[in-house]
C-alpha cells in the first residue's frame, strides 16, 4: 500500500536542555506506515536545533512569536501555505495555542489547513490558575492552589497553606518553598520570567508519574501511555523515563480526556502521594518532549492526531508495552554560517 | 503477603516493578524466593525449600527470610494481602 503523501507545519523545534515535543513528535510522524510526511519547520529562533535537522525537517520557516498576535501569524502562514501547500499544523508550545486555537477555524475554512486542537474554553479550563477547579468538574483530585498577582499575597496566606508549598509561573516554572521568605523570593523571580498570575500550589509529597494522552474530542480517550521519570535535569526535565503499567491511572487519564472532550494531544502530570492517591498537578495541552516513548510503546499518538486532523477515522489503542525506556542525549551538529544566514536573513531554511 | 503478580524477573536476577517503574538486581537466592513467593508459596514452604537446596539451617534460613521479606516491602516489591 502506498502511503499518503501530506505536509505538515510543526513547531517546538527547540530540542534544548528543556526541549519542545516538536522533533518527537516529527520522528513519530516519519516512522508512520500510513503517511509519507513532508515536514515544515516553524521555528521562532534561529538557535533552535530543529531548523538544522535536515534528516527530519525538510524546510523551515521562522513565524512571529505569540506576542505579535493572529493577525501576522495568519500572514505569515498564508506566505508559506502559498509555497508548501500546507495540509495541517502541529502546534506544540503552551504559549501560541491560544493564537492557533483562534486561527483553527479561518485555517480550515480559507486554507484547508487542518489542525486538530482543544476550543478555546477547554484550553482555558485546565489553566494552571483553575486546576483545581477543573478537578472537582473532572472528578480528579488537585491540590488546593490559588492564583496571587504581587508577592506581598503571600503573608495573606498563611490560613489557608501550610509549608512548604509550591509556587508556579503561569506557562512554566515551579519550585518548592519552606518559608514564606522562600516564597516571596520564588514568587519575585517567577513572574520576572513569565509575569502574573502565580499559582501558590499545596505541596503533596509522593512520587511523579506523567500520562502522554490523545483525545478524539467526543469523549474518548484513543490512547495514554504513563511514564515514571528514572533521570531529571537540574530543570526538572525528564532526561530519562520508563513506561508504567497502571490501570488506576489510565482509567483516571481515560475519566479526564473523556469528561472534558479533550480534542488533541496533552500531558497529564500528577503526584502519588504517600497513601497511593493520585493528584492532577498539571493538564499541558500538547503533547509531551517524551511522547516518542508513545512510538516505543506501540502507540503512535502524533500519527493518530494526524488522521483525526485530517478526517481519517482512529480506533483507541487498547494495549501498550510497559517496561519501555527513553534516554536522551546530547549531540553536537555542525552547521554551516551559510546556512545559519540564510535562516537569520531571509527566516527560511 | 504476596509480590506484585506482574513483576517481571530474568534469569540473571534483575527485576522490573512495572507499577512503579523501579529496577532492582538480586542474587541467585533472592530470584529462589520471589519465583516461589510468586508461586504463592506460604513462608514455611519457602524455608523448607532454601533448606533443601542451599547450606544454610532453619533457624538463619527463618531470620534471613524475614530480613529479605522486610526489604521487599519496603521497595513496594511485597505487599500485605489487604494491600
Amino acid at each position: 500500500m502506498s502511503k499518503k503523501k501530506v505536509v505538515v507545519g510543526v513547531t517546538g523545534l527547540n530540542n534544548i536542555d528543556s526541549p519542545g515535543p516538536g522533533i518527537p513528535v516529527i520522528r513519530a510522524l516519519k516512522d508512520s506506515e500510513y503517511f509519507d510526511v513532508r515536514i515544515i519547520g516553524l521555528s521562532y529562533e534561529t538557535l533552535e536545533p530543529g531548523i538544522y535537522m535536515h534528516d527530519l525537517v525538510d524546510k523551515t520557516y521562522q513565524i512571529p512569536m505569540p506576542s505579535a498576535g493572529t493577525s501576522s501569524l495568519l500572514e505569515r502562514i498564508q506566505y508559506i501555505h502559498s509555497i508548501e501547500k500546507l495540509d495541517c499544523i502541529i502546534p506544540n508550545f503552551d504559549a501560541e495555542l491560544h493564537n492557533f486555537i483562534k486561527l483553527s477555524p479561518t485555517l480550515k475554512k480559507d486554507y484547508q489547513i487542518a489542525t486538530f486542537l482543544p476550543e478555546l474554553e477547554q484550553f482555558e479550563s485546565r489553566h494552571k490558575s483553575v486546576l483545581f477547579e477543573f478537578g472537582e468538574k473532572n472528578d480528579v483530585k488537585v491540590p488546593f492552589a490559588k492564583m496571587i498577582f504581587s508577592p506581598s499575597e503571600i503573608y495573606q496566606l498563611e490560613d489557608k497553606f501550610t509549608y512548604p508549598l509550591v509556587v508556579k509561573g503561569k506557562y512554566y516554572d515551579a519550585s518548592i518553598a519552606s518559608t514564606p521568605e522562600q516564597a516571596v523570593s520564588y514568587v519575585n523571580k517567577i513572574s520576572a520570567k513569565w509575569g502574573y498570575p502565580i499559582i501558590i500550589q499545596e505541596f503533596v509529597s509522593g512520587n511523579e508519574v506523567n500520562v502522554t494522552a490523545i483525545g478524539d474530542g467526543k469523549g474518548k480517550c484513543i490512547g495514554a501511555i504513563p511514564m515514571r521519570k528514572l533521570y531529571i535535569t537540574d530543570k526538572g526535565k525528564a532526561w530519562a523515563g520508563v513506561s508504567l503499567e497502571d490501570n488506576q491511572l489510565i482509567e483516571i487519564a481515560n475519566r479526564v480526556i473523556a469528561n472534558s472532550k479533550w480534542r488533541g494531544g496533552c500531558e497529564l502530570e500528577f503526584i502519588k502521594s504517600n497513601k497511593g492517591e493520585y493528584y492532577l498537578l498539571e493538564m499541558n495541552p500538547r503533547f509531551p518532549a517524551w511522547v516518542y516513548l508513545s512510538v516505543g510503546c506501540g502507540q503512535n499518538h502524533p500519527e493518530a492526531l494526524l488522521k483525526m486532523a485530517l478526517g481519517i477515522d482512529v480506533k483507541a489503542f487498547e494495549s501498550y508495552e510497559s517496561g519501555k525506556l527513553f534516554i536522551r542525549y546530547a549531540y553536537d551538529q555542525i552547521v554551516s554560517l551559510s546556512e545559519f544566514e540564510k535562516i537569520s536573513t531571509f527566516g527560511e531554511l | 503477603m504476596y509480590v506484585n503478580k506482574n513483576l517481571a524477573i530474568s534469569d540473571t536476577g534483575f527485576i522490573f516493578n512495572p507499577s512503579t517503574g523501579d529496577s532492582f538486581s538480586t542474587n541467585e537466592v533472592g530470584k529462589f524466593i520471589i519465583d516461589l513467593l510468586k508461586q504463592k508459596k506460604s513462608k514455611e514452604e519457602i524455608i523448607s525449600q532454601i533448606v533443601l537446596h542451599f547450606n544454610v539451617d532453619k533457624v538463619n534460613a527463618d531470620k534471613d527470610l524475614s530480613d529479605f521479606f522486610a526489604m521487599l516491602k519496603s521497595y513496594q516489591l511485597m505487599l500485605d494481602e489487604n494491600e
